[in-house]
């Protein structure tokens, strides 16, 4: 028996997420005495694939077809599928990110799955398949019990470092029948912005608020972000008023995030805020009022305005880097 | 073009969550309960759009929930829609939302299916590629724009690190976020007219449950902020290097 961890790569590059996930898996495999298969797909060079191994992963089945190099939720269905049935697996993991979510839910639903979307936990097999989620945006977490035969695990990114083996993994190519509906969804167009760190993986965010005062200061922001090597984020107001992108909103309505740092810079701290950031390890406030509700949330806070604050933080940091 | 909108209660944004029974559930006295954000703001309001603009022809709703939840599917209403579908039970498990959801759409022939991203109580955001599976159909994930063109759906959805324009033929799922339309009030026309349009409760289909909440958790109080001199960022960095261990 095996557990199946679906990977993910961009363009041939597998992010440390998807490690995780891997390294996750090969833990439950442990834990219930089964051996972990990986499953990749699309255009990606074995020598990217093999580091597969150095986290658990046993046995990569790659299916290499270029039309997988796009997301087609039905064809990455149908192929994880075919990997599901060849190594008769009743534990599945993927990631809780988006195409996670376009995927998973589908195999779920085919395997008459159980399905715990953003695991925190390893499950514990002593109450029967209990893992750790977060709800209301992490203003609580529940316990959930995976009841039926077949199981699908999301892992929210970033909840597990990683700790790396001299493992080796086979790897072998693994052919599918897609169906005839399984490529329906055209792509007509991408844009990517490059070089910018990714949000939902990040592990140092900064991000912030009104106390901005205007989109002209964000620069104060991006310069600190680039010297940490971290994602920008902003509130809910910041995003209404079109300051920023909207895929940088973060908080209850907008997205989760769990980096090790995050850094809020005129940000209030509102509960709907907080819900989408409390899951940080460390959080850091600067805010000219001291009495903003953010600061009981953080672990380190600076009360200051952030125009004179954040370019002394960002030469402090170019000054750490210079001398460590 | 036939729609259908999935329309969650959840939980007021602003609720302090409290837990109760030995912490196994979550209080619910006191609680406002609102139309999930993203069904409402994105999904509804853009099926509304679209009827608005002749595109489509009936727009359904359709929400889980036992006889508490009317007054939001009828706010729902207020908005738009022609008629409203309850499903006569409570449902904490995406998979049984999805099933008693499909179960009652297979028969109905809806060219397309609007939900949010996700709902903000359960967080799952797994019931649209759900229902999209269930019901033989394509589905597109946090859609950031909608446009109809004759059969086809062009749809822009988020991406890591950027954006897709994809197009699909119907019947497809979409599941929205912001982007996709411009919120509303419901006007003084619209929460009369709600009044007299039809709310049909339909009994649930069997589903044996697949997963089941053990209990709940509150998080763990922070251990209080240490303030850092703002003339001193050097101070900082060094706590964040040397204490936290994050930089």
């Amino acid at each position: 028996m095996s557990v199946i961890v679906f990977v993910e790569h961009d363009g041939g590059i597998i992010k440390k997420k998807n490690f995780e996930a891997v390294q996750y898996a090969a833990v439950i495999a442990q834990k219930t005495g089964a051996t972990v298969t990986a499953v990749i797909l699309g255009n990606i060079a074995d020598a990217e694939i093999e580091k597969l191994g150095e986290y658990g992963a046993q046995k990569v089945l790659h299916v290499e077809d270029k039309r997988l190099d796009e997301l087609h939720p039905r064809a990455y269905t149908s192929a994880i599928l075919t990997a599901i049935e060849k190594e008769n697996a009743k534990i599945i993991v993927a990631l809780n990110d988006i195409n996670g979510r376009a995927v998973a839910p589908r195999i779920a639903i085919k395997l008459k799955a159980g399905l715990l979307a953003g695991a925190l936990t390893y499950p514990d097999l002593d109450k029967g398949f209990v893992i750790k989620k977060a709800v209301y945006a992490g203003k609580a977490f529940a316990y959930v019990n995976i009841t039926s035969d077949a199981k699908v695990i999301m892992l929210m990114p970033n909840t597990f470092p990683l700790v790396k083996s001299e493992g080796k993994a086979t790897i072998e190519k693994l052919a599918v029948n897609f169906g005839a509906k399984d490529f329906g969804i055209k792509v007509k167009e991408v844009s990517k912005v490059t070089g910018e760190v990714s949000l939902s993986d990040a592990a140092l965010v900064v991000s912030g608020g009104r106390g901005m005062k205007g989109p002209e200061n964000w620069y104060l922001i991006e310069d600190l972000a680039m010297e940490l090597g971290a994602a920008t984020a902003c509130s809910r107001p910041v995003s209404d008023a079109d300051w920023r992108p909207h895929h940088e909103h973060v908080g209850q309505t907008g997205g989760t995030i769990r980096p090790d740092l995050y850094i809020a810079v005129g940000i209030s701290g509102a509960i709907q805020h907080l819900a989408g950031v409390n899951g940080s390890k460390t959080i850091v406030v600067i805010n000219r009022d001291p009495e903003a509700p953010f600061f009981k949330a953080a672990n380190y806070g600076v009360v200051g305005d952030a125009m004179e604050v954040l370019p002394r933080l960002t030469e402090a940091v170019k000054k750490f880097k210079l001398h460590k | 073009m036939k729609i259908l909108v999935c329309i969650s209660q959840v939980p007021d944004t602003s609720t302090k969550v409290v837990l109760k029974d030995n912490n196994t559930a979550i209080e619910s006295n006191g609680v406002t309960y609102i139309i999930n954000p993203y069904d409402e703001w994105y999904g509804l309001i853009r099926a509304i759009e679209l009827k608005e603009t002749g595109v489509a022809s009936q727009i359904d709703l359709v929400t889980v929930g036992k006889a508490n939840t009317e007054p939001v599917i009828r706010k729902a209403l207020a908005l738009g829609g022609d008629k409203a579908i309850r499903i006569d039970v409570e449902s904490n498990d995406p998979y049984l939302t999805a099933v008693y959801i499909a179960d009652y759409a297979k028969s109905e022939n809806y060219d397309l299916i609007l939900c949010g991203k996700e709902s903000i109580d359960y967080n799952n955001g797994t019931v649209g590629s759900m229902l999209a599976e269930l019901l033989d159909m394509d589905y597109i994930g946090f859609a950031t724009g909608i446009q109809i063109e004759g059969t086809n759906a062009i749809v822009n959805r988020e991406v890591e690190g950027g954006e897709e324009t994809d197009t699909c033929n119907f019947p497809l799922v979409i599941s929205c976020q912001k982007g996709v339309a411009e919120a509303r009030i419901p006007n003084m026309r619209g929460i009369m007219a709600a009044r007299t349009r039809p709310l049909n409760v339909v009994t649930p289909s069997a589903v044996e449950p697949v997963t089941s909440i053990l209990s709940y958790e509150l998080p763990p109080a922070k251990a209080g902020v240490k303030l850092v001199d703002p003339a001193d960022m050097d101070q900082l960095v060094k706590l964040l290097h040397s204490e936290a261990k994050v930089i």
